[in-house]
């Protein structure tokens, strides 16, 4: 590991200010994930800037009726928490299906939204990378394949992202609050990867020195129904072949009055479902058009030699996904209209 | 490049300074001599790091030592009050929860971190999300226990006896809790 200076900040904009500052500093929050690369030799910042101490630590209602996390809450008091595990719940189950239960005492809400790909060449300093030395190429396009994208690649890099809190927060509509030297700004959750293009050394469209300080997620009567399925190769503790976060609400006659669906393990970037939310938007709530949303997704899938077996599967996670919701919304109050049973349990 | 810092390790006050890369397992082990947490991966993938810190498990392996400055830590060469052992201890051997043993004090140390979780009332992945929005507490069955100690591995294989051992001890915490024995006090209590 390389030396590095470590310091502490003050408040948001001065810690923002002191990365900006220098092309070589970094944000250390709960260290998961860039302690390893400083230890792979992924990462070699020259200073550390730990905001762990910044008072930015609490889960609270809004007013307006939605939930504010600050950036510094550990995934497993986020997970936890009775307004998250009541009106949220797929947010809850997407951060208890990642890591163990030691990392997630450590980690945090912006340090997983940031955390890095897992594929294992971009871990391996000794292979070529395109996301961790641009122009050196990619070796994924030969190599391991398993945990790569199907969505949404470029030639120059197949990596997903590995974050289901992410996933979940995309369905969910999340607002990212971003705080730079100067001024704060939004970032709905959506746009704030990127997908890899000709650029895949940058996974957001953040700017060096951008703090991420909360996310903010809306009042959102269905996600009291919303679920997440992960499906892997190990029981627990391990990344997502492939992930769904849904959420639908159910008219009077039981038609689809709304949905949200998101994907991980696929793509670049947490993948927003919307070609299948569109397909099932405002009709009946039938398994026949639960696979057709599924297939609308995955038609433009374009699969590596060695997870072909993704595009199956990702399209039955979904469909099964659909169907879990669909009851969830359906039980309960036993007639599921919008927002009546989220208006209850708030 | 080096900092100054203080941590607490078993109830003991320690002043170091330290490479600002040391990460808190290895100022334990190398600067403190506190050989309890084992390095096993060192990328918070094994668990046998594992510690109380400032009364909740974690792998010492990815925090930076300068970054735990004032903290307290309890390994499980901490967890026994005066001559006795952790209630975990006991039924660990109780329930030959061991074969080498180097996993051992990590996944001692993490299950009774988690057990003070469920106590809480924290869900896990194996809750089912009704129960978790209703805000009840998990009963810790094995599946509660496999899915909540997934971050410990054990290389023997001794999965089975550290289930049974975790989920003995569980219930011995319960009934000394319920009749009022006070549990083992420990350092550091939950932020």
């Amino acid at each position: 590991m390389n030396p590095f200076d470590y310091r502490r900040a003050e408040d948001a904009a001065g810690a923002a200010a002191m990365v900006a500052d220098n092309p070589a500093a970094a944000f250390l929050g709960g260290g998961t994930n860039l302690v390893d690369h400083m230890k792979l030799g992924v990462a070699a910042p020259e200073v550390l800037v730990d905001i762990t101490h910044l008072p930015m630590d609490e889960v609270e209602a809004l007013p307006e009726g939605g939930v504010r996390i600050g950036a510094n809450v550990r995934n497993s008091d986020l997970a936890a928490h009775p307004l998250i595990r009541r009106r949220y719940p797929v947010l809850s189950q997407a951060l208890l299906s990642g890591a163990s239960g030691q990392l997630r005492n450590l980690a945090t809400t912006a340090g997983n939204l940031l955390q890095r790909t897992r594929c294992v060449y971009f871990q391996d300093t000794s292979t070529p990378c395109n996301k961790r030395e641009p122009g050196t190429g990619c070796s994924a396009l030969e190599g391991y394949q398993r945990y790569h994208a199907i969505l949404g690649a470029s030639p120059d890099c197949v990596a997903v992202h590995p974050s289901d809190m992410a996933v979940a927060l995309t369905a969910l509509d999340a607002q990212v609050v971003v705080q730079d030297a100067a001024t704060e700004r939004r970032v709905p959750i959506a746009r704030l990867h990127r997908l890899p293009g000709e650029a895949p050394e940058h996974d957001t469209v953040l700017n060096h020195g951008d703090l991420i300080t909360a996310v903010e997620l809306p009042d959102m009567p269905m996600a009291v129904h919303a679920r997440y399925r992960k499906v892997r190769d190990r029981a627990s503790f391990a990344f997502a072949l492939v992930s769904v976060a849904a959420a639908m609400s159910l008219g009077a006659d039981g038609s689809v009055s709304d949905v949200r669906i998101a994907l991980g393990g696929v793509a670049h970037k947490p993948w927003r479902a919307l070609r299948a939310e569109e397909a099932l938007r405002d009709g009946p709530a039938t398994e026949e058009r639960f696979a057709a949303a599924a297939r609308a997704e995955l038609a433009e899938a374009r699969p590596l030699p060695g997870n072909t077996f993704k595009v199956a599967l990702a399209r039955s996670a979904i469909t099964a996904t659909l169907r879990q919701v669909h009851a969830e919304a359906r039980g309960g109050d036993g007639h599921g209209g919008p927002g009546g049973h989220g208006e209850e349990q708030r | 490049m080096h900092a100054d810092i203080t941590l607490t390790v078993d109830g003991r006050r320690h002043q170091l300074r330290v490479d600002t890369r040391t990460t808190l397992l290895d100022a334990l082990r190398e600067d403190l001599g506190v050989t309890a947490p084992k390095k096993g991966c060192d990328h918070g993938q094994c668990g046998s790091c594992t510690v109380l810190l400032n009364g909740r498990r974690v792998v010492t392996c990815l925090v930076l030592a300068v970054a735990g400055d004032g903290a307290e830590v309890v390994t499980a060469a901490g967890l026994a009050e005066g001559g006795d052992l952790h209630p975990m201890q006991e039924a660990f051997m109780d329930h030959d929860a061991f074969q080498c043993g180097y996993c051992t004090p990590g996944q001692i140390c993490s299950a009774v971190g988690m057990l003070d979780e469920a106590a809480a009332g924290w869900p896990s992945a194996a809750t089912p999300p009704r129960a978790s929005a209703e805000g009840a507490v998990a009963e810790l069955d094995d599946t509660e226990i496999r899915e909540r100690m997934s971050g410990n591995l054990c290389r023997c294989g001794a999965y089975a006896g550290i289930v049974s051992a975790i989920g003995d001890a569980a219930r011995r915490t319960h009934a000394a809790a319920a009749s009022g024995i006070p549990r083992p006090a420990r350092e550091g209590g939950r932020r």
